[in-house]
């Protein structure tokens, strides 16, 4: 938790600010996203280059669209964070860092970072995605951080196996979960701590990874330096930065944070009659199939002829199979040429030259996945506003 | 390919940097617009969050008061804001007449 001083420092300005009628401000520019009281401050934070500003506290930065157009990496200085409590830790010292291995195992453990660096490491690229990334584009709308497509990046990640350290401590018979925990926390005592769990299966399965490492660089303070936790495949809510405090449970975690939140609807879409509520409901786990245009921009106006179109493809670990993209609306599709394979939980670029005479087109994206799994042509609703998974639509004009 | 030959080398040294890392957030880029009981508004929201939170949520007809009572209880139900019942009013009525 903030002392109450640190907490009035952090909202002494704005509160200040009002009264004088302007605000210290930051924003460079301003960019507006494509829905209704969608424009966001440009700012510029430490470490980062311009993203688009969503909340000050807590920190929230959305990577503006055209990065993903650059590369199949998403570089860190442009990868989004998303944090639910205000109390982020700013002093960090890694010599005195220490990650808790602690629960239902035959060694607790007090790893240091030189510790857990000196385990043999991996490295995976995979795509870590906010649960509601796009929230701000459902219809009807959600209370909830209004974001935009940008709530998503890819980078390679590099540390150690979860397993590595849970069979050092030796996990003991009857195991369920394990809970993660990170450095950051609530300003008041009377919020729940943000505290994840996954299935100790899950959290053996040698894919579960603590990261230092992110695009060979230690991870931005803002994405969870020095340590966090990667979950190929599953949405970032599970991606618990500044991670220090590892418990293995004998039971289902009961914290807010799964039983309360994170939750979607217990059936095959996760969705249901917009503006009604499940019945039953889940925890969010894997990533549905997803595709974008990043070439072009919605509106963008291009010259009659050949246009190559090129975008991004991903889900939730079974691999992209095929991308096609249709210029009719959806009426036809024509298979894209796939990039190069970065692994089965990484963005795979694809691109298609196409004719496009003079007149408007609507330019769409569809991805399949090896399961066979695709997306909805008409988007799926839930109340919170996660896993938005629709095919995506690029309106242009060639003139 | 030149890429990630430049990503391999990084891996390969290693990050080596343990040196303490101090981080200053930027400033706060939004203030509550003038509106009743903005004093009420400001001792009671902002010690969790910035105004921008509340700014950026969806506008229009349908996401007035009933849309931010059902907010500012979820935030004392949920989140364990401790703001008294007869603030309770007063913040749905400035949420619900300036956004």
């Amino acid at each position: 938790m903030l002392d109450r001083r640190e907490m009035m420092k952090r909202a002494g300005m704005a509160a200040l600010a009002t009264g004088f009628g302007s605000v210290k401000a930051l924003a460079l520019d301003t960019e507006t996203l494509p829905f209704d009281n969608g424009e966001r401050p440009l700012v510029k934070y430490p470490q980062k280059r311009t993203m688009i500003g969503l909340t000050s506290r807590p920190p929230q930065l959305e990577t503006p669209f055209s990065i993903f157009n650059d590369g199949p990496i998403t570089p860190n200085n442009a990868f989004f964070v998303r944090y639910h409590l205000a109390d982020v830790p700013l002093n960090i010292d890694p010599d005195k860092f220490t990650l808790e291995i602690k629960g239902k195992v035959d060694h607790p453990l007090k790893l240091s970072l030189k510790d857990i660096r000196k385990l043999p490491a991996v490295e995976l690229v995979a795509v870590n995605q906010c649960s509601g990334n796009s929230r701000a584009l459902f219809s009807p709308r959600v209370a909830g951080g209004q974001l935009g497509n940008g709530a998503m990046g890819n980078a390679r990640w590099h540390g150690v196996p979860l397993k590595t350290v849970l069979d050092q401590a030796g996990v003991q018979q009857g195991a369920k979960q394990v809970t993660f925990n990170g450095m950051d926390g609530p300003v008041s005592d009377r919020t729940p701590d943000f505290v994840k769990a996954l299935d100790i299966d899950h959290a053996r399965d040698g894919e579960v990874m603590l990261a230092y490492g992110m695009n060979g660089e230690d991870l931005p303070v803002l994405n969870g330096f020095p340590l966090r936790l990667i979950v190929p495949g599953y949405y970032g809510t599970y991606w618990v930065k500044h991670l220090n405090e590892i418990t293995v449970i004998d039971s289902v975690f009961d914290g807010f944070w799964m039983k309360s939140a994170y939750r979607i609807p217990d059936n095959a879409c996760h969705c249901v009659e917009p503006g009604t509520a499940p019945t039953a409901t889940i925890p969010i786990n894997r990533f549905n199939v997803r595709s974008f245009i990043t070439s072009v921009a919605d509106g963008a106006k291009l010259k009659p002829g050949t246009t190559t179109l090129k975008g991004i493809a991903f889900d939730g670990g079974k691999g992209i199979k095929e991308v096609a993209v249709s210029t009719d609306g959806g009426k036809t599709w024509t298979p894209a040429r796939l990039g190069k394979d970065l692994g089965k939980y990484s963005f795979r670029e694809w691109k298609l030259p196409v004719k496009l005479t003079a007149g408007a087109y609507e330019l769409k994206v569809r991805a399949t996945n090896n399961a066979g799994d695709t997306q909805p042509a008409d988007p799926s609703w839930n109340p919170p506003g996660y896993m938005r998974n629709v095919i995506e639509t690029v309106r242009v004009t060639a003139a | 390919m030149t890429r990630y030959f430049f990503l391999a080398l990084l891996l390969a040294v290693g990050p080596a940097n343990a040196a303490p890392v101090s981080y200053t957030l930027p400033d706060e880029t939004a203030a509550f617009k003038p509106g009743p009981n903005l004093d009420v508004v400001q001792n009671n929201c902002t010690a969790c969050h910035s105004a921008d939170y509340i700014k950026t949520q969806p506008q229009g007809p349908k996401f007035k008061k009933d849309f931010w009572q059902a907010e500012v209880t979820k935030m004392i139900k949920v989140y364990g804001a401790p703001i008294e019942d007869a603030d309770v009013g007063k913040i749905v009525d400035y949420l619900a007449a300036t956004y």
